[in-house]
């Protein structure tokens, strides 16, 4: 029988704040705690003062004010009579959208070079050696400059498609590429729903029978999956998956008379069609080949991470160089990949704050450009920004974070 | 990033409030140069001329200014300013005037917390277009793209304009004249629009001023002025008085060609020697040299002379003085009276 001893219970001292390891990092921890309160007591305690000093007051009551100015791209209903909040609101769709899109062609961008480049192919390596130094190492605001500038310099004005005989003409007669944006037809149905039957109703249905088709996909591969485990013979799913995929949408899509809207010339622009902003553009394809050369270089890094054997042996297995990087070398490289990955996300969204160089009305350009200004309330605007940023900055991180968890190397 | 801006916008705060309580006039006096203001670049009224030195109509308000204060009318450091980062650099002490061809309307003044001194030019919100577009009034303008300086009255004016007539417009916003001209030029807006002043001296930098037209609205108000942060007031009353003396001189007819002339001795009108500080005091109540206004006026010449010099009919922008003129000849031009 061994006897158990109680540590020694020593009577708690002050000095042991300092001496004894057990309490010293809380010590030091408190004090920090502390000074950063102070440090922030202090400020904002600077900022009532000297606030109150000029003779001003933190309010928000703009926010509820007509905004009085308006904005060339609106994802949501918005005229200048619109309040200051609502402005925020289309700002902040626009960056969204702008993020959202860059981000996508972005990674398309960025695994297509950092693949490539890898390549045994001198030319082609060389070339993605050279797109990723020319564009990581040139600032993104001189590249959004850049090809808006070459973009309005190049491209004719809606002026230039004017007349019998003009200087520009349309691309299929479809497609109209303006130096103020780029015209494509706009799809609407003619026996549609809700409001002059072409209510955002009928793109939910369309949206819910996608969904529905993805779902039934799913269930046929795992029928297949389960007929291959039980036989050995894995039945041809591709012809009934194509047509889960697009029977069921195309008769919908016939049933709501889907029509096409395209383009034409009416006064001074192109009228009817979906107009995606020259200013759009030129941030998004900027901040996408900007980003795409570091995503590149993250994605080189986690392809050489994974060790030369692994491909050895999945040569040796019989699989051909695609097969072998996208079932073997990519989803080993992704949990290097993805962290950098997020880092870029991160980057691109905030890098869209620099639209307002090219006029994009983002959420910097809106509430805190426009609305700022018109209303000068500086500090509140620019605490609401942050407070936007962070959020979307945290919330990106959370998607990819979990989605890093289910990608990365599984210990068990 | 967005912590620094946080901090930014703390110490312009705090900065701003050092500013106002210092005494502005005694910081420019201790300094020894004018920190004032300007557009980042509007031919005639202030834009950098071939050897890097700023001149142009805010330009010589700048001078004067200076002259008045610290004798020396070079003793100014030029900023250049945006629409949109103007306000913020006089708020934050960053300048001490700011003469910017800004608008001077209710709540820069009241809610803003500046102190417009006066208005050195009375202008309108007018619409720039080319010629081969073949508009002749800014009511045929329904559908067109147009440029216009974000931060600025006139986009506010432009959103008036074009709800009130029931017309639709889509705007490009931009940052500088310079850009705006850059995206007018390239056809990327139908239209441009900002104080017709601007226009005219935008138009005159084109390589074919002629292929382009002036609307013949004028959408609103404009009256443009120098301004200061409120609160200060002695320095208020400098800069508006120095203005003032601008405009009485032409009124008096004291230019910068017979001024030394006039100043030499007191003459027979006893309100140019007051204002030459050849009689009175008035000097002295400002906390400036008895002869400020004299050093003032020689700057750059009294009001007159720098429209005509920077703006005027004989310069490539060419602006009539219109409703600038001396209130003696019809115009809107005035000054309270020196005594």
């Amino acid at each position: 029988m061994s006897a158990i001893t109680d540590p020694p219970q020593g009577s708690f001292s002050l000095s042991m704040l300092i001496n004894d390891t057990r309490y010293r990092s809380y010590t030091f921890q408190a004090l920090a705690a502390i000074v950063l309160a102070l440090c922030l007591g202090f400020f904002y305690l600077n900022v009532s003062t000297n606030l109150a000093a000029a003779g001003l007051n933190i309010s928000y009551d703009f926010l509820g004010s007509p905004a009085g100015y308006d904005i060339n791209q609106r994802l949501i209903e918005y005229d200048s009579q619109s309040t200051n909040a609502r402005a925020a609101v289309v700002g902040v769709l626009n960056t969204l959208l702008v993020a959202f899109l860059a981000c996508v062609t972005a990674t398309v961008f960025g695994v297509l070079a950092g693949v490539l480049r890898l390549s045994n192919n001198w030319l082609v390596s060389k070339l993605m050696a050279f797109y990723v130094e020319i564009f990581r190492n040139i600032p993104v605001l001189i590249w959004i400059l850049i090809i808006f500038t070459i973009m309005i310099a190049v491209l004719p004005g809606p002026r230039a498609f004017r007349g019998d005989e003009p200087e520009a003409s349309m691309l299929f007669d479809l497609v109209a590429f303006t130096n103020r944006g780029v015209y494509t037809p706009g799809p609407y149905f003619t026996r549609g729903l809700g409001a002059e039957g072409n209510g955002g109703i009928n793109w939910l249905i369309v949206i819910g029978v996608l969904v529905a088709s993805f779902f039934a996909t799913r269930m046929v591969t795992s029928k297949a999956n389960a007929t291959q485990e039980a036989t050995g013979v894995r039945p041809n799913t591709l012809w009934t998956n194509l047509a889960i995929w697009f029977l069921p949408v195309i008769a919908v899509l016939f049933a709501l008379g889907l029509k096409w809207d395209i383009p034409e010339l009416k006064g001074f622009n192109f009228a009817g069609g979906i107009k995606v902003g020259g200013p759009l553009i030129a941030l998004w394809f900027a901040l996408s080949i900007y980003t795409g050369a570091f995503i590149a270089e993250n994605v080189r890094a986690g392809i050489q991470a994974v060790s030369k054997g692994q491909t050895e042996a999945a040569g040796a297995l019989g699989l051909r160089p695609g097969r072998i990087m996208s079932l073997v070398v990519l989803p080993q490289a992704l949990r290097v990949i993805i962290p950098p990955l997020i880092s870029q996300y991160l980057n691109i969204t905030k890098n869209s704050s620099l639209a307002i160089a090219v006029g994009y009305a983002d959420i910097t350009a809106t509430l805190g450009g426009i609305t700022l200004n018109q209303t000068g309330r500086a500090i509140e605007c620019v605490l609401l920004l942050m407070l936007f940023y962070l959020t979307i900055s945290l919330l990106i991180s959370t998607f990819m974070n979990i989605y890093n968890n289910s990608v990365k190397l599984k210990e068990r | 990033m967005k912590k620094t801006v946080f901090f930014g916008a703390l110490a312009v705060a705090g900065l701003s409030a050092a500013a106002a309580a210092a005494g502005t006039l005694d910081d420019v006096k201790a300094r020894g140069t004018l920190n004032c203001g300007v557009t980042t670049g509007l031919v005639g009224f202030a834009a950098p001329d071939a050897n890097g030195v700023w001149e142009g109509f805010d330009v010589g308000v700048c001078r004067a200014v200076a002259a008045a204060v610290l004798g020396d009318a070079t003793a100014v450091e030029f900023i250049p300013t945006t629409g949109k980062t103007r306000f913020t650099a006089l708020a934050s002490g960053e300048i001490d005037m700011l003469a910017r061809n800004t608008t001077w309307t209710f709540s820069r003044d009241v809610d803003l917390k500046f102190e417009f001194v006066g208005i050195n030019y009375y202008d309108g919100q007018g619409f720039l277009a080319p010629k081969a577009l073949g508009v002749t009034s800014a009511k045929d303008l329904d559908g067109a793209t147009v440029c216009v300086q974000t931060g600025t009255t006139t986009e506010l004016n432009l959103a008036d304009f074009f709800r009130s007539n029931n017309i639709s417009y889509e705007p490009v916003p931009i940052e500088t004249n310079a850009e705006g001209q850059q995206q007018y030029l390239a056809g990327a807006c139908d239209t441009y629009t900002t104080d017709a002043s601007g226009l005219a001296a935008t138009r005159a930098t084109f390589e074919n001023p002629g292929d382009h037209v002036l609307l013949p609205e004028i959408i609103s108000k404009e009256p443009l002025g120098p301004l200061v942060r409120h609160g200060d007031n002695d320095w208020g009353d400098v800069v508006r008085w120095t203005l003032n003396a601008l405009i009485t001189a032409e009124e008096l007819g004291v230019t910068s060609a017979n001024i030394e002339e006039l100043a030499a001795a007191p003459t027979n009108n006893p309100e140019i020697n007051r204002l030459l500080g050849t009689a009175g005091e008035l000097g002295g109540m400002l906390g400036l040299e008895p002869n400020w206004a004299m050093m003032a006026i020689k700057a750059g010449g009294n009001y007159g002379e720098l429209f005509e010099k920077n703006i005027g009919e004989n310069t490539p922008i060419g602006l009539a003085r219109g409703l600038n003129a001396m209130w003696t000849e019809g115009g809107l031009i005035y000054s309270p009276p020196f005594r």
